[in-house]
């Protein structure tokens, strides 16, 4: 990749530069701090006449989630971005797009959730749409968030599935670093113009009814259905990751470089390890903190990194891989399921009984499991407070810790 | 690795400043990283911005809390905020001040440096900024980033601000790089 590429930009206006790039035909968002540099940046293209879709401003989240259901059911793209109260406003439209089947992308410029009003980052906010049936992506730098936005369209429109790519508000969407965005015909070549099949979106030549009532008869087939159809995306992403990797080579991931021997490099498009092949510990992350936890751990031969991009569908096979010979496992989160734990920590947990049997596996009997809620609220974590974890983990006197000061 | 720590208050443009390190030091060759330490958005409140200036790619996000070097846009925050946290004798430390009223700083850092930042903005903006003034003191002191490349940086982000804009600002910042050296 020759370096002129390369520019330094603001996450936010990487972002709308990516979006632009992709074309959406209706762009429809309502300005949330830490979210409101990427649907500014896209007024501004509209507004110069660099880009040409739909521009509509909407009164609340709740519209602005509307408004791009509505266009997408049309059988156009679409995109909008929001934040912590706006994301929990649109709420139930983020609901029904998913249970509509319709292929919207959005960015989650990940913020704390009130109250006490809180406008840093943390991953709350995504937290209470889990569950909604969206695949949802964690980009940990700029290049990442660009390339899992290209990828967010394809597998939104192959697999008639919502996508949310979450980048860390402030952290990733206010900073400046050194990254290369795709351009049109690049883009095209991996992502053509989106055509839905005739029947599949309102059309008065092809009348047809979504979101229709469904009785206890059909409603749950809708449920099974759209469970397994995210189930069984895991294996598309990983090979549409690779399939864009082979057209735009900037690396979006922290431990590339050269393998050292004994070193475990995986980058998989649904998770990235690296360390060694039989570590002690392996501490696991979503977003941007990766960043910090590899250049704190750097230096250390006995512990492994493991970045999650991919939420859901939960990539537990590709985890359970990466934890069969280690003895300690650290989650490290920016979210807690008050009153549990942090949510990727039980993931985790579940993710490793066995899927063939549903029994206990044998990692969990071994395994010990820790859990570490770190900067909540825009907290700042630290590379101290990360060594501090990976010396506490062994320990064996708890299972939860809120990690604040060090 | 430069960790660049900047202090000023809301509404000086202290988030502005790193962001034109950062560029500069970019077209300079250089792997580069920039962002904000917000508090609440309100005018006056005491504000941080940090830049990482590398050789290789930078990954950790963590705050900088061992600054090499450290711009102090507003003296007025010494002794008001911890601004030297972290710092050690090797840290260059640039102050907006026209004169030394801190006698036990030089000994404390040797690599000190003042410039009248506040002089030359109100000369060429008629107003207090010396976001951009205050770094032509750090081009003159430091290897991460030229005069040039600051220009450069200058252009690019105020590039929708207008000529009149970017031309008063490279004056600024020149001005401050021929200050620092007499």
């Amino acid at each position: 990749m020759p370096k002129n590429e390369k520019q330094i930009l603001e996450g936010s206006r990487a972002i709308a530069l990516t979006i632009k790039n992709i074309g959406p035909a209706v762009v429809s968002a309502y300005p949330i701090t830490p979210q409101t540099h990427i649907v500014e940046d896209l007024a501004e293209f509209k507004a110069d006449g660099r880009s040409g879709f739909e521009y509509v401003r909407a009164e609340s989240e709740f519209a602005a989630a509307s408004i791009i259901l509505g266009a997408s059911a049309t059988g156009v793209r679409v995109y909008s971005a929001t934040s912590s109260q706006g994301l929990l406003l649109m709420t139930e439209v983020v609901h029904n797009i998913a249970g509509l089947r319709l292929p919207v992308v959005m960015t989650c410029a990940n913020r704390a959730i009130s109250s006490p009003i809180n406008i840093w980052n943390d991953h709350s906010d995504v937290i209470t749409v889990r569950d909604a049936g969206w695949i949802q992506l964690f980009a940990a730098n700029h290049q990442e968030a660009v390339n899992q936005h290209v990828l967010a369209y394809k597998l939104a429109e192959k697999l008639r599935l919502p996508v949310m790519i979450n980048v860390d508000g402030f952290i990733l969407t206010h900073s400046y670093e050194p990254v290369v965005i795709p351009g049109r015909e690049k883009i095209r070549k991996y992502l053509p113009a989106y055509r839905p099949s005739a029947g599949s979106y309102l059309d008065p030549k092809n009348p047809v009814t979504l979101g229709a009532f469904f009785t206890p008869q059909d409603y749950m087939e809708t449920r099974e259905q759209l469970h397994h159809d995210l189930v069984a995306s895991l294996p598309m992403i990983k090979n549409e990751y690779q399939a864009w990797k082979k057209i735009f080579h900037p690396s979006d991931d922290e431990a590339s470089g050269p393998k050292t021997p004994g070193r475990m490099n995986i980058d998989n498009g649904l998770i990235s390890y690296y360390g060694p092949q039989k570590p002690d510990t392996v501490v696991i992350a979503l977003g941007s903190v990766i960043g910090t936890i590899r250049s704190a751990l750097r230096d250390n031969p006995r512990i492994g990194v493991l970045k999650i991009k991919v939420y859901r569908p939960f990539p537990a096979a590709e985890i359970a891989t990466c934890l069969q010979n280690a003895k300690n496992v650290a989650i490290i989160e920016k979210a807690v399921s008050l009153g549990q734990a942090g949510p990727l920590y039980t993931d985790i947990a579940a993710g490793l009984t066995e899927v063939e049997t549903g029994s206990l596996s044998k990692y969990n009997k071994r395994l010990n499991l820790k859990n570490y809620i770190v900067g909540l609220g825009g907290r700042d974590v630290t590379e101290k407070m990360i060594i501090e974890i990976a010396k506490d983990v062994p320990k064996k006197n708890h299972y939860l810790k809120f990690i604040g000061q060090i | 690795m430069e960790n660049i720590r900047i202090h000023g208050r809301g509404g000086q443009g202290v988030v502005t400043a790193a962001e034109l390190i950062a560029i500069a030091a970019f077209y300079e060759g250089w792997e580069a990283q920039a962002f904000p330490n917000f508090g609440v958005e309100r005018t006056g409140a005491p504000i941080q911005s940090f830049v990482r200036v590398d050789d290789k790619p930078i990954i950790t996000r963590e705050q900088i809390y061992r600054p090499t070097i450290l711009i102090i846009q507003d003296a007025t925050l010494i002794g008001a905020v911890d601004v030297f946290a972290g710092a050690t004798q090797k840290t260059t430390v640039i102050i907006n001040a026209a004169r030394n009223i801190w006698p036990e700083l030089k000994n404390k850092f040797p690599r000190l440096y003042l410039t009248p930042a506040t002089e030359i903005a109100l000369e060429i903006f008629g107003k207090n900024i010396v976001n951009t003034v205050i770094l032509g003191a750090l081009a003159k002191n430091t290897k991460i980033v030229s005069l040039d490349s600051l220009k450069k940086a200058i252009r690019e982000k105020f590039a929708a601000k207008g000529e009149a804009v970017i031309a008063k600002n490279i004056l600024a910042i020149t001005k401050d790089y021929e200050k620092i050296k007499n």
